[in-house]
C-alpha cells in the first residue's frame, strides 16, 4: 500500500482539507468495524500511541490507537488553524504539522510567495520531509488551495515548487479553488494568473474548482431539501453536503461548499484506499489523463450531488449517474464539455458496479460525446468496490477537455482589466524579489497555454485522416 | 511433465486464479486416476501436508491483487498458493509499460528469476513456462515482457509461451495502444507462442450466449480459464500409447512466412481468414468417431502448407469439466489480424501527435524505441495479411 500526504495552504486549502479529513474519517469507521488500522487507514493517517518511544507510530494490523493526519498544514494567519485545533479535529494534528503566522498575506500572491516563501522555506521542507519519513511509500502530494488569496495562492505555488524539487517521483495533484468573478478579493485575477503560471510548470495535475460551479450546487440542493420539489428528498446521511453524523457539529459558511470538493478528494484516493476489480492508482491518472505535459488540468464533475429519494429502478439510477457526469449541473467549474473538445477523461466510479456497466455506459455515452482524433477511445476507468457513506455507488469524472481554456479566458480579462490600469501593482512591486516581468511572463504563460487549446480545438470538426502509416521492405 | 506459469500484474494474477480452480476443479471430477494424476503433476506439487499448490509464480508492483487472488485459492479449499511464491510491491507501474519495463523489470530481477527457479526445482520435468499477463497496463505488459527476456535466456531450450489478455478496444488504459505495441513487438522476437484473448470478444460471449446481465471480471475470467483449460490439460494423441505425455503447450507454431510476396493492405477486402495453422482439441464422448474432415480442407491453409503439416487434433475421451463433449480450437490464423491492424494504427496516429510520448522518455523508451516497436509490428501486419 501506498500513502499520501495533503498540504493545505491558507484559508480556503485547510477549511477544504478539514472537511476531507473528517468525511475520510467518517468513511473509515463506516467501512472499519473492527478497530483494527489497516492497509486502507494508513493510506492517509498514521496511528500513534503517545505512550510509546520514537513517536509512537503503530504499524499495520494493530488496534486502531490516535489516528493522525498525514498532513502539513500551512497558513499565514492564525485563525484558521487555532480553529481548527479548538474543534472537533483537533487530535488528529499535533503541533509538529503546523506551521502559522500572524498578519496574513494581504491577498498578496507577491506576499505569499516571495516574503512567506522565503522567510518559511526551511521550515516547510522541514515538515514536509517529517511527514514523507513516515510513510514506507510516499505516492503522492496533494495540494489544496485557493487561487484568490494571498497565501495559498503564492505560498501554496512556492511549496509546489519545492515538492518538486525535493520529492521529483512523488506525484503532485493539486487542488485549486478558482474564486468567482464576483469575488470580494479585489486583486484575486493578479494572484490567480501568477499562480496559474506556476501550477501550469510544477503540478502533474491540478484540478480545479470554481467557488461559483459550488455555490450554485449548494443551491439547488438546499432547494431541494427545503422541500421546494414535491416528492424527492436528500437522504440524510449522506456525506455530499452535510456534515452531520460526522466529528464536526455547528456548520460554518464554506462547509457545504467545501464538502463537495472533500468528496471529490474521497472520490480520487478511494481506489489508493481500497480494493477493486479494476483498481486505478494514483500515479495512472497523470499517466492517462495528460497527453501534453502542460495540459494537465482535469475538470471533475461528481454524481451523485442531487440524491434522491429511492424510486427508481436501481439500473436506471446508475445509468443516469453516467449521463448526469456529463450535464453542466454536475461540473465542479463551469463549462460545457460535451461541446468541446476531449483530449482524455476518467471515470473513477465506487460501489457495485460492474464492467458490463462501464461497457454499456461508455458505448451510450460515445457518440455525443467528441474526441480528439489520436484518442477516440480516450477513456480511463477505474472501479472500486467500497461506495461512499449513504450511497450505493458514485462516480467521479476527470475530463482534459479543452473547454477549460475558456476559464482561463475570462481570467485573463479580468487580470488585463486590472493590469491596463497598473491598479494595486505597487503593493506587489513594492515587495522584495517582485518584479514587474513576473506579470508579463504569468500572462504571456496564460495564454501560451489558451493557445493550445486552441490549437487542438481547431482539429475538431476537421476530418483527420489517419497518420500515414510506416511503409517496410518485404 | 510440468508447467511453471508466472502471472503478472493485475489481470495476470486474476485470470491465473481462476485457471488454476478451473484446472483443479475439472481434475478432480469422477473416477479418472490417470488423467488426474497427469493434470495435478503438471500443474501442482504438494506441500508437506499434502496440499496441492500451483506451479505458479505471482508478480505485482502493488499488494491488492494478489492478496485477493492468494484470499481466494486458499477459500476454495481444494489449492493454494505457494506461501513464499509471490513477490510485490507497494506502488503498481501506472500503466506505464516503461515504467514497467525500464524501472520495475530490472530493480526485480533477481527475485523473480529465483522465485522462478523454485519452482521449477520442484518440477521432476518442466515442459514449459507460461507468462499469463495482459497487454494493456504496464506491470503485466512491461515487466511481464521483461521477465520473459530473462526466462528466455534462462531456460533457452524450454517453451516459453505468453497467455495475453488483449483489452477492450474502447480500453480502460488511455495508453492501451502504446502499451500492447512495446508488449507486443518484444514479446514477438522472444515468445514461441502466443495465445491471446481478446476480452471484447470474451465480454461477447458472457452476454451473447451465458446471458449474463451484469458481466464482471470474474464471469470473463471464468470463460478464459475454461478455455485455456481445456487447451492445457493433458490429452492423448495418437503416438501416446495412453499415457499422457504430450507437452501441453508443445504446439509448434514458428512458421515463418515466404518472402517476396505482394503486399496487401486491403484487410477490409477480404473477410477470409486464411490459417497458418490450427490445432483442433476433442474431449469427451464419442470422439474418436468425430468428423474432423471440415478442418483439413487446403482452402484454409495457405498454399505452401499442406493440411497436413498444418492441422493438429489432440483427442481425449475424458470429459472436461463435466461437459458430455468439447471442442477446442487454438488457431494462428488471420483472426487477429484486425484487432492488431487497429492497435497499431491507434498508436501510430497517436504517437504521430506524439501525445503521452513525454511519459515513456521519463522512464528510458526513447522515440527510436517507438519507431523500432512500429516496424516490427507493420512487419507482423504484412506477413499475416499476406497470408494466401
Ligand atoms: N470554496 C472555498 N473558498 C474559499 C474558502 N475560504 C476562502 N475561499 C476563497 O478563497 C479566496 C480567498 O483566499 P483565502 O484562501 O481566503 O486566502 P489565503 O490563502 O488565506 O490568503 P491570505 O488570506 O491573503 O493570507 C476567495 O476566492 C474566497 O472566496 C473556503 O473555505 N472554501
Ligand atoms: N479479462 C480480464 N482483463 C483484465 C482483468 N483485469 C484487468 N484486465 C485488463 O487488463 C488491462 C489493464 O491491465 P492490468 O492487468 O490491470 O494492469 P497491471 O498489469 O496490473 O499494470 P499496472 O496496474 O499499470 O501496474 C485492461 O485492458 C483490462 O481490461 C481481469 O481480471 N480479466
Ligand atoms: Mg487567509
Ligand atoms: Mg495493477
Amino acid at each position: 500500500m501506498t500513502q499520501s500526504v495533503v498540504v493545505q495552504v491558507g484559508q480556503c486549502g485547510n477549511q477544504v482539507g478539514c472537511r476531507f479529513w473528517d468525511l475520510a474519517l467518517r468513511e473509515h469507521a463506516h467501512v472499519n468495524k473492527t478497530g483494527v488500522y489497516d492497509e486502507a487507514l494508513s493510506s492517509f493517517f498514521r496511528n500513534v500511541d503517545s505512550r510509546k518511544a520514537d513517536s509512537g507510530a503503530c504499524a499495520v494490523g494493530g488496534r486502531i490507537q490516535h489516528l493522525k493526519a498525514r498532513a502539513v498544514l500551512v497558513d499565514m494567519e492564525e485563525g484558521v488553524v487555532n480553529e481548527i485545533l479548538q474543534g472537533p479535529l483537533r487530535e488528529v494534528f499535533d503541533s509538529t504539522q503546523l506551521l502559522t503566522d500572524v498578519s496574513g498575506s494581504g491577498n498578496n500572491w507577491a506576499v505569499g510567495h516571495m516574503t512567506y516563501g522565503s522567510a518559511y522555506r526551511e521550515q516547510i521542507v522541514d515538515k514536509l520531509r517529517k511527514a514523507a519519513e513516515h510513510c514506507d511509500c510516499l505516492q503522492c502530494f496533494f495540494l489544496i488551495h485557493s487561487m484568490g488569496g494571498g497565501t495559498g495562492s503564492g505560498l501554496g505555488t512556492r511549496v509546489l515548487s519545492l515538492l518538486e524539487e525535493e520529492f521529483p517521483d512523488v506525484c503532485r495533484i493539486v487542488t485549486s479553488v478558482y474564486p468567482s468573478a464576483e469575488d470580494d478579493v479585489i486583486t484575486s485575477p493578479y494572484n490567480s494568473v501568477l499562480a496559474m503560471n506556476e501550477l501550469t510548470e510544477y503540478a502533474n495535475c491540478v484540478i480545479p474548482v470554481e467557488n461559483q460551479s459550488l455555490v450554485d450546487i449548494v443551491n439547488k440542493i438546499k432547494h431541494m431539501s427545503d422541500g421546494g420539489m414535491a416528492g424527492p428528498v436528500i437522504k440524510k446521511d449522506s456525506t455530499i453536503i452535510s456534515g452531520r453524523g460526522g466529528t464536526s457539529g455547528m456548520e460554518k459558511p464554506f462547509d457545504a461548499m467545501n464538502n463537495i470538493v472533500a468528496n471529490l478528494l474521497l472520490n480520487i484516493t478511494s481506489s489508493a484506499r481500497f480494493e477493486g476489480s479494476l483498481n486505478m492508482d494514483l500515479n495512472e491518472i497523470a499517466m492517462n489523463l495528460v497527453p501534453f505535459p502542460r495540459l494537465h488540468y482535469l475538470m471533475p464533475s461528481l454524481t451523485p450531488l442531487y440524491t434522491l429519494a429511492d424510486v427508481n429502478v436501481p439500473t436506471r439510477r446508475l445509468d443516469q449517474m453516467f449521463s448526469d457526469a456529463f450535464s453542466k449541473d454536475h461540473q465542479l467549474i463551469r463549462a460545457d464539455p460535451k461541446h468541446s473538445l476531449y483530449l482524455a477523461c476518467a471515470l473513477i466510479v465506487r460501489g457495485n458496479v460492474q464492467v458490463s456497466d462501464l461497457r454499456r455506459n461508455i458505448e451510450r455515452l460515445r457518440p455525443s460525446l467528441p474526441f480528439v482524433s489520436w484518442n477516440q477511445e480516450g477513456w480511463k476507468t477505474g472501479l472500486c468496490s467500497v461506495p461512499p457513506v449513504g450511497h450505493s455507488h458514485s462516480l467521479l469524472a476527470l475530463a482534459n477537455n479543452t473547454c477549460v481554456k475558456s476559464r482561463f479566458i475570462d481570467l485573463r480579462e479580468r487580470f488585463t482589466r486590472l493590469y491596463r490600469k497598473k491598479a494595486h501593482l505597487h503593493h506587489y512591486l513594492d515587495v522584495e524579489g517582485m518584479e514587474q516581468s513576473f506579470f508579463s511572463e504569468a500572462v504571456t504563460s496564460l495564454s501560451s497555454l489558451i493557445e493550445e487549446y486552441n490549437q487542438l480545438d481547431a482539429t475538431k470538426n476537421k476530418v483527420i485522416h489517419d497518420a500515414p502509416r510506416l511503409s517496410i521492405a518485404t | 511433465m510440468s508447467v511453471v506459469t508466472v502471472q503478472l500484474g493485475q489481470c495476470g494474477n486474476q485470470v491465473g486464479q481462476e485457471l488454476y480452480d478451473v484446472i483443479c476443479c475439472d481434475a478432480q471430477q469422477g473416477q479418472r486416476k490417470p488423467y488426474c494424476k497427469a493434470s495435478c503433476e503438471r500443474f501442482f506439487r504438494q506441500n508437506t501436508r499434502g496440499d496441492l499448490v500451483a506451479r505458479a509464480v505471482l508478480i505485482d508492483m502493488e499488494p491488492k491483487v494478489i492478496n485477493r487472488s492468494m484470499r481466494k485459492a486458499a477459500e476454495s479449499g481444494r489449492w493454494t498458493y505457494g506461501e513464499a511464491s509471490h513477490f510485490s510491491q507497494k506502488q503498481g507501474s501506472g500503466n506505464n509499460w516503461a515504467n514497467g519495463f525500464c524501472v520495475h523489470g530490472p530493480r526485480h530481477r533477481e527475485v523473480v528469476e529465483e522465485l522462478v527457479r523454485r519452482e521449477v526445482e520442484h518440477c521432476d520435468r518442466v515442459s514449459g513456462l507460461m507468462a499469463l499477463m495482459s497487454v494493456a497496463g504496464g506491470t503485466g505488459s512491461g515487466v511481464g515482457t521483461y521477465v520473459t527476456q530473462c526466462l528466455r535466456d534462462t531456460y533457452p531450450k524450454s517453451f516459453v509461451v505468453n497467455h495475453l489478455t488483449w483489452p477492450y478496444e474502447a480500453g480502460e488504459v488511455i495508453v492501451q495502444n502504446y502499451n500492447s505495441a512495446l508488449t507486443l513487438s518484444h514479446l514477438y522476437q522472444l515468445s514461441d507462442a502466443v495465445l491471446v484473448h481478446e476480452n471484447d470478444t470474451v465480454h461477447r460471449i458472457c452476454s451473447r450466449l451465458l446471458r449474463i446481465k451484469h458481466i464482471s471480471f470474474s464471469d470473463v475470467n471464468k470463460v478464459i480459464a475454461h478455455q485455456l483449460g481445456s487447451v492445457l490439460q493433458p490429452a492423448l494423441t495418437a503416438d501416446s500409447q495412453g499415457v499422457y505425455s504430450r507437452s501441453p503447450v508443445g504446439i509448434d507454431w514458428q512458421v515463418s512466412a515466404p518472402s517476396g510476396a505482394e503486399r496487401s493492405r486491403s484487410l477490409t477486402g477480404s473477410s477470409f481468414n486464411t490459417s497458418l495453422a490450427n490445432l483442433l482439441i476433442l474431449r469427451g464422448k464419442d470422439v474418436y468417431s468425430a468428423e474432423t474432415g471440415g478442418f483439413e480442407d487446403p482452402a484454409l491453409y495457405t498454399s505452401w502448407l499442406s493440411p497436413d503439416a498444418a492441422f493438429t487434433s489432440w483427442k481425449s475421451p475424458v470429459p472436461f469439466n463435466k461437459y458430455e463433449k468439447s471442442a477446442t480450437l487454438v488457431s494462428n490464423s488471420q483472426a487477429l489480424l484486425r484487432p492488431l491492424d487497429n492497435m497499431v494504427r491507434n498508436a501510430w496516429n497517436m504517437f504521430a501527435s506524439r501525445a503521452y510520448v513525454h511519459q515513456y522518455v521519463r522512464f528510458g523508451i526513447s522515440e527510436e524505441d517507438f519507431l523500432d516497436s512500429f516496424t516490427s509490428l507493420e512487419q507482423l501486419v504484412s506477413s499475416y495479411s499476406q497470408l494466401c
